[in-house]
């Protein structure tokens, strides 16, 4: 075997992708029920910064389980914050984000007074750092929100209200699907997700610090969208997500380890994510038709 | 004098003949009817005359010279227009800009030749608006001037043009019609409705299933004979009995919404009641009032003999009420999504316990559903989109009939549907009205009217101005016909 494959296969370096996606991953399944219901998230890199900062100060005032009730508080919070206004309003969630994703960061920033704050208990590090049965915690946090954003989305009414939303939203709601309910809801859930997520990454980190995440959004945009997911809403799903998430990861990880220009990797992501999103257009019009 | 003349036009998409070895003629300074079901081939006919379709096999001449049509541009230049069904305007310009799009001149002759174009077409709509100002009725009548506007069009393919237009603009549109045909154009007429063609066509084609079944001058094709050439076999006109129970089901008291103002009336259990009026009098926003699809500004309803005021739909549906869209792809259907999906759309809860649905039984009733309406798909999990219309609309309807429903609201029921298929919706109608449900159902079609409502309401600008027994109706339009 070469040296770049034996590097790649090995156990260690998987696990390794799968802790890399773990976080975009668990942010990657409120993305994508966002979008699905036609809508989007741009303010998640700064909320998980946001809220890890939050987290990291909770810690500190009543320690590590308020810290992470905190955390998901506050990203529920804000996801009904934003669901309010695209939901009852009918706020663009493209102008509603792009607000939230300035007032967040600023927010993380102006709270911390622009210092990282460490030195977190060992139960909150424990969510970043700790291991179970072999695999790191984030990423079975990733397993298990996957798991769970794939029953709802597939198996119940709330999921295919969001389905039916976004594929038609003037159809579904003649039909009595209540799609501000849907909406809002759709946005609580992804809000509460990128609290967890908020929580996992300071947790990594050891720390909360006000300039993490910083283009999270393009990175969870990109795993929903190689993954299958219409921009415009109604088609899709997780598990695409999870193989975009998935790819992205690998695709890193393997310029990483043929030590490919840190530049350059970046430009050759970006024109594999057009390949990929070119290729499933492709796809989409052969079976159309 | 033979303009277009098409021999053995073969298509296939994939494996499967749209249209099989059909043959057309059109003659200038005449109107020929195109006829058939959905699916027949029409579209693909008339999309290949126009351009945009290249045929497999077979010939189109103008003129006697072969030509070979590589894009709609080759057919425009060939003085071959055509006027889709779906308009293509865009929104946000005048109506001048949209009549002239791609042949702009300077801006001070650009309105004068709009106005020229619309006046060829007898309309008198305001060049200088907006088009999304516009009813779609006028929308229609700005596509049909630009497809006019430039001097060397020699043949005009019109696809369903009535399909939007009230009584008076469809009067509006003949007259242009026969106007345009006296100059010389040869004018191809696809449409759903008969009367349209005993009144305009001279020559009338059917076709089914890809092929050509009959071509004969218009005398020779009466109704019942163009019918039974469509679906290959005859319709029995659906027996009328009449269901009424007398127990007013819905009231509505002095309702005002929008621009519909203090109406009053009711239905009983087992009626059915036509809503009739022009395009634009108010019929779709009062039923929109009614179902919580739009804000009520005064008035009071009852159902069952208590007040009710829905603010939103899923509130009136929960009351009892269905409603069927008079767009139906655009609010009728997920149109991407599968047959099942669209059928339980607003039952779903009860397939569920906890929020989780029973996929078993939910694939279980509409699997029942589909048999029971006879609705044409490979399964259950099609995507709508590729059912006709007449079997999208018998799913919409399915979707009311798999749970409790006291009052259906139908808009347009029949719009876009084919002959074969509209005798089946008035049959699940009439089924529902004698299982005791109460109907309204929205036309413009007379000769729907008669044919399934009991009592009519007429609507004019926003007000109810008078009611009528059904039978009467349809007892003048015997006497006329």
């Amino acid at each position: 075997m070469s040296e770049f494959a034996s590097a790649f296969f090995s156990v260690a370096n998987l696990i390794n992708v799968a802790l890399s996606i773990a976080i975009v991953g668990v942010l990657g399944v409120g993305m994508t029920a966002v979008i699905l219901t036609g809508g989007i998230d741009l303010s998640v890199g700064s909320g998980v910064a946001l809220i890890g900062i939050v987290t990291a100060l909770a810690a500190h005032a009543g320690g590590s389980p308020s810290a992470l009730m905190a955390g998901i508080l506050l990203g529920g919070l804000t996801g009904a914050f934003v669901g309010l206004l695209v939901a009852r309003w009918s706020v663009p969630s493209f102008l509603v984000t792009l607000a939230t994703l300035s007032i967040e960061r600023g927010l993380a920033y102006w709270i911390s007074g622009g210092r990282s704050i460490g030195e977190l208990p060992a139960g909150l590090t424990w969510l970043g750092q700790g291991i179970v049965l072999g695999l790191p915690v984030p990423v079975w946090v990733m397993l298990l929100v996957f798991a769970l954003g794939w029953f709802v989305l597939t198996r119940t009414t709330g999921g295919r209200w969001v389905y039916a939303t976004g594929g038609n939203e003037q159809a579904a709601w003649l039909a009595g699907v209540d799609t501000r309910r849907v909406i809002f809801a759709t946005y609580l859930a992804n809000g509460l997700l990128v609290g967890l997520a908020g929580v996992m990454l300071a947790a990594r980190l050891g720390a909360g610090v006000p300039n993490a995440g910083v283009g999270y959004e393009l990175d969870v945009i990109a795993a929903v969208v190689v993954g299958g997911t219409a921009l415009v809403g109604g088609r899709g799903g997780v598990i695409g997500t999870l193989v975009g998430a998935v790819f992205i990861g690998v695709l890193n990880n393997a310029l990483n380890i043929a030590n490919v220009d840190p530049y350059l990797q970046r430009i050759v992501v970006g024109v594999v994510i057009l390949g990929a999103v070119l290729a499933d257009q492709a796809r989409r019009r052969i079976l159309r038709v | 004098m033979t303009v277009v003349e098409a021999r053995g036009i073969v298509v296939r998409f994939g494996g499967v003949a749209a249209l099989s070895g059909v043959d057309l003629t059109l003659t200038g300074g005449s109107v020929h009817a195109l006829c058939g079901e959905n699916g027949a081939g029409k579209s693909t006919l008339m999309k290949v005359l126009a351009g945009s379709i290249t045929p497999d096999e077979g010939s189109v001449g103008i003129d006697g010279q072969a030509v070979a049509f590589g894009s709609p541009r080759d057919a425009i230049a060939a003085g071959i227009r055509m006027v889709h069904q779906e308009l293509s305007l865009v929104p946000a310009l005048s109506v001048t800009e949209n009549v002239l799009l791609g042949a702009e001149s300077p801006r001070r002759t650009m309105r004068q030749r709009a106005l020229d174009a619309l006046a060829r077409i007898g309309s008198r709509i305001d060049p200088d608006v907006r088009v999304e100002t516009l009813s779609l009725a006028d929308q229609q009548m700005v596509e049909i001037a630009k497809a006019l506007a430039s001097a060397s069009a020699r043949v005009l393919i019109l696809d369903e043009p009535t399909a939007i237009l009230s009584p008076r603009e469809c009067d509006a549109l003949f007259a242009c019609i026969g106007q345009l045909t006296s100059s010389g154009l040869a004018v191809l007429y696809c449409t759903h409705r008969l009367e349209e063609v005993a009144r305009i066509s001279s020559q009338v084609t059917v076709l089914r299933d890809g092929r050509l079944i009959a071509s004969a001058p218009l005398a020779q094709m009466p109704r019942e004979v163009i019918v039974r050439h469509m679906i290959g076999r005859d319709v029995a006109r659906a027996a009328r009995t009449r269901n009424s129970t007398g127990a007013v089901a819905l009231a509505v008291k002095g309702l005002s919404s929008g621009f519909v103002r203090d109406v009053t009336f009711q239905v009983s259990y087992g009626e059915i009641v036509g809503l009739v009026g022009l395009v634009g009098a108010g019929r779709t926003e009062l039923v929109r009032a009614i179902i919580g699809a739009a804000r009520v500004d005064a008035g009071a309803m009852t159902l069952d003999g208590r007040q009710f005021r829905a603010r939103r739909p899923h509130e009136a549906i929960r009351l009892g009420f269905g409603f069927v869209p008079e767009d139906r792809k655009g609010q009728g259907l997920i149109m991407h999504a599968r047959v099942r999906v669209n059928t339980t759309l607003a039952r779903l809860a009860s397939f569920a316990r906890a929020g989780v649905v029973d996929r078993q039984r939910e694939r279980q009733v509409t699997r029942d559903w589909i048999d029971r309406l006879r609705i044409k798909t490979e399964s259950i999990e099609t995507p709508v989109e590729r059912l006709s219309g007449g079997n999208q609309q018998k799913v919409v309807l399915a979707r009311w009939l798999l749970g409790q429903l006291k009052v259906l609201i139908v808009d347009e029921p029949t719009r876009g549907v084919d002959v074969g298929a509209r005798a089946e919706i008035y049959k699940v109608v009439n089924d529902l009205a004698a299982g005791g449900t109460a109907v309204i159902v929205v036309t413009s079609d007379l000769a729907e009217a008669a044919e399934l409502c009991d009592r009519l309401l007429v609507m004019r600008e926003g007000q109810l101005i008078g009611e009528a027994d059904a039978a009467d109706l349809a007892g003048a339009m015997m006497v006329g016909a």
